[in-house]
């Protein structure tokens, strides 16, 4: 599908400026007043700018509601951004819309399926809205889900029947099915056991080695980002506080006690003082 | 071509989906066709009583058929009208929305894959509620014109195809009440509409509002067809009245819905949870 649309020459993902804010609702609104009848809204991506190279693996991390899905959702065309733009290896996801959906592909911290369906259903359906034919998504898609440790009878039971990390990684061979050049990860580890994270995160690490793949991961496991990621924006409050390597990163903070401090110590030190606020509140 | 191909493809996605998802809630859907044929059979009852209740000499046959196209009909329309209004409520509530927007599928797709459904599966549903009635009456259908029927039918889709695509806006930006909203079209149709009888008896003032329903129109025409045997050539200024308003009704239905995705967009409603 990817393959039809110009990728070359370009950046993966420009973020230029972004900015989205809501309107929170506490009653009736009348859906055409944009301002929320007098309501202060709240700023969940503000003034965001990064750029991801072709091939690398970007994690964004950040405390919730410090904006990752949002910034996510605006890449993936699910939400209009207030400000800025963003670019998709050259294709603005507001004016080429349909090229820049070509080539993305997203993982959610929910595993979305029709869950009365089987896994196979839910992925022949999904693959067919991306062009891709019932046979060839059928043979791909027992590769992958065999490959990311589900059982051959899984694949045919409703998915309502199947436990959380196992629907996840259905979740992430829908994703990978289309051949995504730019897969958005939204915590796609979160809630899953550690065995069942660990196959994810080892399919992760073969997707980048093997496959022409750009990925930005959202996540809340600092070790998951230290291992896969080549660079990482620490995003708080709707803003990036920092953006480095991982080792770039550790190199901000001191070392204590003797120890080389880890990316958690980093995510403390640059969010943690507004826990510390809330708790003096 | 190439990307006509994908469209059609990703048109029948919805189909397989939707069909897949009546075989797998097999239990709801006899529930609700043992209701549906009950409800039918209810109404139908009504004619067959007719003459009892009054105690005067009535057309049974008449007065059955009437209420019984009625029943038929009415009951099409809103399996149409609800499977394109609900999909939005639908794939909300499987939480599989934000997957179906992000696909590289236009809009367009998205309805026909949808509609072509909800018209197999009104017309399926239509017809087994029409032959277990049968079995219960003795229906006189030697002067009908059967096939100006389904054409009445075929062309009244295209309008309550459009109606259910306006209608499905409302799960949209309303997301915990929006399905339920939905109701309050069909209840207003239905009341208009001349369903189970004629306009003629509805005050003066509401009979104008019948004339803007598409229901109608398709009632007109499936009676004069089955009651009357009116032919085919009879029926083309209703066929045309209701091609011209499906042909407006679905650009328009197109139109609404896109607005209100890029409200939803903007506003961030095609989250589950609204």
């Amino acid at each position: 599908m990817s393959a039809m649309i110009s990728t070359t020459g370009h950046m993966a993902l420009e973020i230029s400026g972004v900015t989205k804010q809501f309107v929170k609702s506490d009653g009736f609104r009348w859906p055409w007043k944009r301002d929320g009848n007098g309501r202060k809204p709240v700023v969940a991506v503000d003034h965001v700018s990064l750029h991801v190279q072709r091939g690398e693996v970007f994690g964004i991390l950040g405390p919730n509601g410090s904006g990752k899905s949002t910034l996510v959702r605006c890449i993936a065309t699910l939400l209009l951004p207030d400000e800025g733009c963003i670019s998709v290896f050259g294709h603005d996801v507001l004016r080429e819309e349909m090229a820049v959906k070509r080539l993305i592909n997203r993982v959610s911290v929910e595993a979305s399926f029709f869950k009365k369906l089987t896994p196979m259903e839910n992925l022949i359906y999904g693959a067919r809205l991306y062009g891709v034919g019932a046979r060839q998504a059928r043979e791909r898609a027992l590769e992958v889900l065999q490959r990311l440790g589900l059982k051959r009878e899984a694949i045919f039971r409703p998915m309502e029947e199947m436990s959380r990390g196992m629907q996840q990684k259905v979740a992430i061979a829908r994703a990978f099915l289309t051949q995504p050049i730019l897969l958005l990860l939204d915590e796609p580890t979160t809630g899953l056991d550690p065995r069942s994270k660990r196959e994810v995160q080892a399919f992760l690490e073969e997707l980048r080695d093997t496959h022409d793949a750009t990925i930005l991961l959202t996540t809340h496991d600092m070790q998951e980002a230290d291992a896969l990621c080549d660079r990482i924006a620490i995003l708080d409050e709707g803003q990036i506080v920092a953006l480095d390597t991982p080792a770039g990163l550790k190199a901000l903070v001191p070392r204590s006690n003797g120890h080389e401090p880890t990316l958690e110590d980093v995510f403390m030190e640059l969010t943690g003082k507004r826990l510390v606020k809330e708790v003096d509140e | 071509m190439t990307q006509l191909v994908n469209e059609i493809c990703a048109s029948y996605a919805f189909v397989e989906r939707n069909f897949n998802l009546v075989k797998r809630y097999w239990g709801w859907e006899v529930v609700w066709l043992a209701y549906s044929i009950a409800n039918a059979l209810s109404i139908t009852f009504i004619g067959a009583g007719a003459e009892a209740v009054t105690g005067q000499a009535i057309d049974t046959n008449h007065m059955i058929l009437y209420l019984l196209v009625g029943t038929l009909v009415w009951h099409y329309l809103a399996v149409v009208f609800d499977n394109v209004s609900e999909m939005i409520a639908w794939e909300r509530w499987e939480g599989t929305i934000e997957y179906t927007f992000m696909a590289p599928i236009s809009r367009f797709t998205h309805m026909v894959g949808q509609t072509l459904f909800s018209v197999v599966y009104g017309l399926l549903h239509t017809g087994i509620i029409l032959g277990v009635v049968a079995l219960f009456f003795q229906l006189d259908l030697s002067r009908a014109n059967l096939f100006g029927g389904v054409l009445t039918l075929v062309a009244g889709s295209l309008s309550f195809i459009g109606l259910g695509i306006v209608a499905s806006v409302l799960p949209l930006l309303f997301p915990e009440r929006g399905a339920q909203m939905t109701h309050v079209i069909q209840a207003l149709l239905l009341l208009v509409s001349g369903v189970y009888f004629p306009v003629s008896v509805l005050p003066e003032w509401m009979q104008p509002l019948a004339r803007l329903s598409p229901a109608t129109y398709v009632l007109e025409g499936m009676r004069s067809a089955l009651l009357d045997g009116a032919s085919s050539g009879t029926l083309l200024s209703t066929l045309s009245r209701l091609v011209l308003i499906g042909v407006i009704a679905i650009p328009v239905g197109l139109a609404v819905f896109r607005q209100a995705e890029k409200y939803a967009k903007c506003t961030g409603k095609l989250k589950r949870s609204g």
